[in-house]
């Protein structure tokens, strides 16, 4: 069985062409060539994952492609995808030591992506170990990053995996929550489908919701990780949040990149300023929207998005309202939404309305994007496995929960971070798993 | 302004600058030459003169390196494919629109008395202000007893320069090869020859790569290479020892144009310095164009008059004296390695190559606190990389996370090297990996010992093992 696909659509990749295109292989050998090759290099440390950066890139100036990309995929199983998506300012790039000489950062993003391309258009499949007599068999709960990356790195070791996904299509929010201009659903796809190929099983539409479907998975498996994600997002609880026209960002984003939606007209407007808020206004602009605001109920300086998205955003032509929440929505007569809103001040740091500043916007599409809230539903049933403001408590290094058959990563841990650190967290979840089996066999 | 004008070099060749064409494909032709001229050349020699050869495809390759093209080159080509008759009429038309510049006819002929004694004086008949006998072809034209044939044997090379001195009336400039093992033992050849002039280096015997995926050397002629002419900028210090060599030798020492490797100002003083009267330069042009020669000259210009000289002359030979044998060495200089933590930016390339490739003494101990001594008492490299792979970063996601933490330092104190003192041989590495210029610095320290070299140290132990009378 292959991992399921999704067809090919000209217009998607039309409006949503690539935010940054790839280099070409020149350009990536002279890029190459001006890392510096630091010793215990910055950028290596500041990755979640820790990839050898200067060790790929001086394989890339070399011309050895094979190796380089190799030396990515030991660190980071998804690195094709988190070449693309890492917001590598904050990371890697952010900690080149070129900001302090030359100014310009090594572009290791782009280059960690020639590789990875390199390495997919070869159709090479990464070699595990053999898979032990008696191997460890473990489950992973969720098909995205963090389960895929504890996934992989069990085969690579010896062990048996077998990753449990509710929806059609695997890879979480890499295939359903990024935007289309940073990483394709297709490539995120194509990683997943090498994963696949180095031997892990997939059991796609598959709801671990009851007591009795966990109570299943715990005698099928030796362990079980829990790679979940966030539940749906939170809601922004005013009247009429139900009405239809109001989708959140997460379903937008995945809407349009599964082809459910493939225009917008209108007003969209956006409550949140959030990465995924951003997201989801630069998706209403290229879907054809004729305008697109964000609203925020603080001001500029406040904006927990990226500098960097932010940037791209008013680039796209998002229009910024700040200090402005949204009071209620209703429907005008011919099936508008009417969002009524009031300015916000700050008042001795709290935030206050002011008396009199009501103001309703007329749009055809409103999209909460205020932060996701932890899935609590399947956690309550996990015997011994805490949960705290809504994520599961597991330690840092090893992912281990409360519950020694289970470990956890990803976002249902950290609260939603990047896709890099998911993978960082599977992949030290798998170690750890595979060390408290051998403790219990010997 | 200062005058970099040449007067009288060898005896009697003038040129507007020192800054001549190497006899190479850039002085095929008149049309190039006079083209070269334009651009700002003071002088060209004509690519060698002699019986037109029939050349092969390909003839060239290079060594790349780091991303940058042609560090080194190399060639295949043999001497002039076109006729005694066209080369020499074309040279009589660039001496009549070009009167002030310097031609110079490179010659080439079986070695044979008669022969060379027409070949002088058809190309002196041309209007050539001097004659530079190619001796140093080092491919294809050593086969047929010529070049290099000649110019690895002192005594041919002598032989032949005293045939060319009985017929030429204008400066003569032997061209040396640097395909020998000592090459004054051929410079003192052409000067009991009594040749008036030297020329050198010429190229060096190379093969510069292999194709990968056919297994055949660069150039690939068909399927097969052959060694060719090395030159460029991979080969200037090489030219440079053997300049050295030449104007340190009283038996050598000759008016001397100096080739190899320049390409610019900089490279071009070097060779005064050590002695050269001219230089000439083919690879940079061959890359760039004759349009170097603009700022080569300018630049020179404004070198000289921030130093103070007026001619060339000024300055000739200023670093001779300044070379000497090893055994004449102080041994009681000391120098450190010193580290600017205001300009490190924490590549720590200078940890690593003392550690590997040097003596042990830079460490990452400016926050642990620092630790003097051998290489035992330190946490060795692999270690420090390991740990730092085990720990454990997180994407910053929210303000206060992002908010970078600034010490007093550019860059964090923990990636800002430390050197121990105490063990530091002074051998330069460090300084030279370090990636920005003046971080690292290499300080004086004194010893409180009076200078000593080796020569006078090694004799002081002779003079104490005799025994007294």
């Amino acid at each position: 069985m292959n991992t399921p696909t999704l067809p090919e659509d000209p217009q998607l990749r039309d409006r949503f062409n690539e935010l940054k295109p790839p280099l070409a292989a020149q350009a990536a050998v002279i890029e190459s060539d001006r890392c510096l090759n630091c010793f215990d290099a910055p950028c290596t440390a500041a990755c979640p994952t820790h990839i050898d950066v200067p060790g790929f890139i001086k394989r890339i100036a070399s011309g050895n492609l094979r190796g380089s990309a190799l030396r990515i995929l030991d660190a980071n199983i998804l690195g094709s995808s988190c070449a693309r998506v890492c917001p590598v300012n904050v990371l890697c790039e952010g900690a080149c030591v070129m900001h302090r000489h030359n100014r310009q950062p090594i572009q290791i993003g782009l280059l960690q992506r020639h590789a990875m391309d390199a390495f997919y258009a070869s159709g090479e499949t990464l070699s595990t170990a053999a898979v032990a007599q008696r191997p460890v068999r473990v489950a992973c709960i969720g098909g995205g990053p963090a389960s895929l990356a504890c996934a992989a790195e069990l085969l690579r070791k010896g062990a048996a995996a077998t990753i449990i996904e509710r929806r059609a299509l695997p890879g979480g929010l890499n295939t359903y929550g990024v935007a289309e201009y940073k990483l394709r659903a297709s490539d995120s796809l194509r990683e997943v489908e090498m994963i696949r190929r180095m031997g892990v099983s997939f059991r796609f539409g598959v709801s671990v919701d009851s007591a009795a479907a966990l109570g299943a998975l715990e005698t099928e498996f030796d362990y079980i990780f829990l790679g979940v994600g966030l539940g749906a997002m939170q809601r922004l609880g005013i009247p009429g949040e139900d009405m239809e026209g109001v989708m959140n960002a997460l379903e937008l984003i995945s809407s349009y990149k599964t082809g459910r939606i493939r225009e917008l007209h209108g007003t969209v407007v956006v409550v949140g300023a959030g990465n995924t808020a951003i997201d989801a206004a630069n998706a209403a602009c290229r879907l054809g929207a004729d305008t697109v605001y964000l609203l925020y109920r603080r001001g500029e300086s406040d904006i927990p998005a990226f500098e960097f998205e932010y940037e791209h955003a008013k680039h796209e032509g998002v229009q910024f309202l700040w200090r402005r929440q949204p009071l209620s929505v209703r429907s005008d007569a011919h099936g508008r939404l009417l969002l009524d809103t009031v300015q916000m001040r700050l008042v001795n740091n709290s935030l206050l309305p002011i008396p009199d500043s009501q103001y309703t916007i007329e749009c055809d599409l409103l999209v909460p994007a205020i932060g996701q809230s932890p899935l609590a539903q399947l956690i309550q049933e996990l015997r011994g496995v805490e949960v705290h403001e809504g994520r599961i408590v597991a330690e840092l290094a090893t992912g281990r929960t409360g519950n020694a058959r289970y470990y956890a990563a990803g976002d249902c841990v950290n609260g939603g971070r990047e896709v890099v650190d998911a993978v960082a967290g599977g992949r030290r979840a798998a170690l750890a798993i595979l060390k408290a089996a051998e403790a219990a066999h010997a | 302004m200062p005058d970099i004008s040449v007067r009288n070099f060898a005896g009697a060749i003038h040129s507007p600058n020192p800054f001549w064409l190497a006899s190479a494909p850039p002085t095929n032709c008149g049309e190039q030459i006079m083209r070269a001229f334009d651009a700002g050349w003071g002088g060209a020699v004509w690519k060698t003169i002699g019986e037109p050869v029939t050349n092969v495809s390909s003839r060239y390759s290079a060594t790349d390196w780091n991303g940058q093209r042609i560090m080194g080159f190399n060639n295949i080509e043999l001497i002039s494919d076109r006729s005694v008759d066209t080369n020499l009429s074309e040279m009589a038309e660039v001496k009549k629109r070009y009167p002030r510049h310097a031609v110079i006819a490179s010659l080439m002929v079986e070695s044979k008395r008669e022969t060379w004694h027409e070949i002088v004086a058809r190309a002196e008949d041309a209007g050539a202000d001097g004659l530079e006998l190619n001796f140093g072809c080092p491919h294809g034209m050593s086969e047929r007893g010529m070049g290099s044939a000649v110019g690895q044997v002192p005594e041919y090379t002598e032989m032949i320069t005293a045939w060319v001195k009985e017929k030429a009336r204008t400066p003569v400039l032997v061209k040396l090869t640097p395909n020998i093992s000592d090459i004054r033992s051929v410079a003192r050849a052409a000067k009991r020859g009594g040749a008036d002039g030297l020329s050198a280096i010429n190229t060096i015997n190379s093969i510069t790569g292999i194709d990968l995926d056919t297994f055949v050397p660069r150039p690939n002629v068909d399927g097969k290479s052959s060694h060719g002419g090395y030159c460029g900028p991979a080969v200037r210090p090489i030219a440079l020892n053997m300049v050295q060599q030449i104007m340190s030798d009283p038996g050598s020492n000759l008016p001397l144009s100096g080739i190899g490797g320049i390409g610019s100002w900089r490279d071009a003083a070097e060779f005064f310095l050590l002695g050269c009267g001219t230089v000439q330069v083919c690879t940079a042009v061959m890359h760039y164009g004759y349009r170097i020669v603009e700022d080569m000259a300018e630049g020179l210009e404004n070198w000289m008059r921030s130093k103070g000289f007026n001619t060339i002359e000024d300055f000739r030979g200023l670093s001779l004296p300044r070379v000497t044998e090893w055994k004449h060495l102080n041994l009681n200089y000391k120098i450190v390695a010193h580290i600017n933590e205001q300009k490190c930016i924490g590549c720590d390339l200078c940890h690593i190559a003392c550690w590997d490739g040097a003596h042990q003494c830079i460490h990452l101990d400016r926050v642990s606190g620092p630790v003097n001594g051998p290489v035992e008492v330190h946490t060795i490299p692999a270690v420090r990389e390991a740990e730092s792979r085990a720990s454990i970063a997180v994407t910053p996601v929210t303000r206060k996370e992002r908010a970078a933490e600034r010490g007093p330092y550019p860059t964090p104190l923990e990636r800002i090297p430390r050197v121990d003192e105490t063990e530091c041989v002074g051998c330069n590495l460090c300084s030279l990996v370090c990636p920005v210029d003046q971080c690292i610095t290499m300080v004086r320290v004194d010893t409180g010992l009076a200078p000593e070299t080796w020569d006078e140290r090694s004799r002081g132990a002779a003079c104490a093992a005799e025994p007294k009378p």
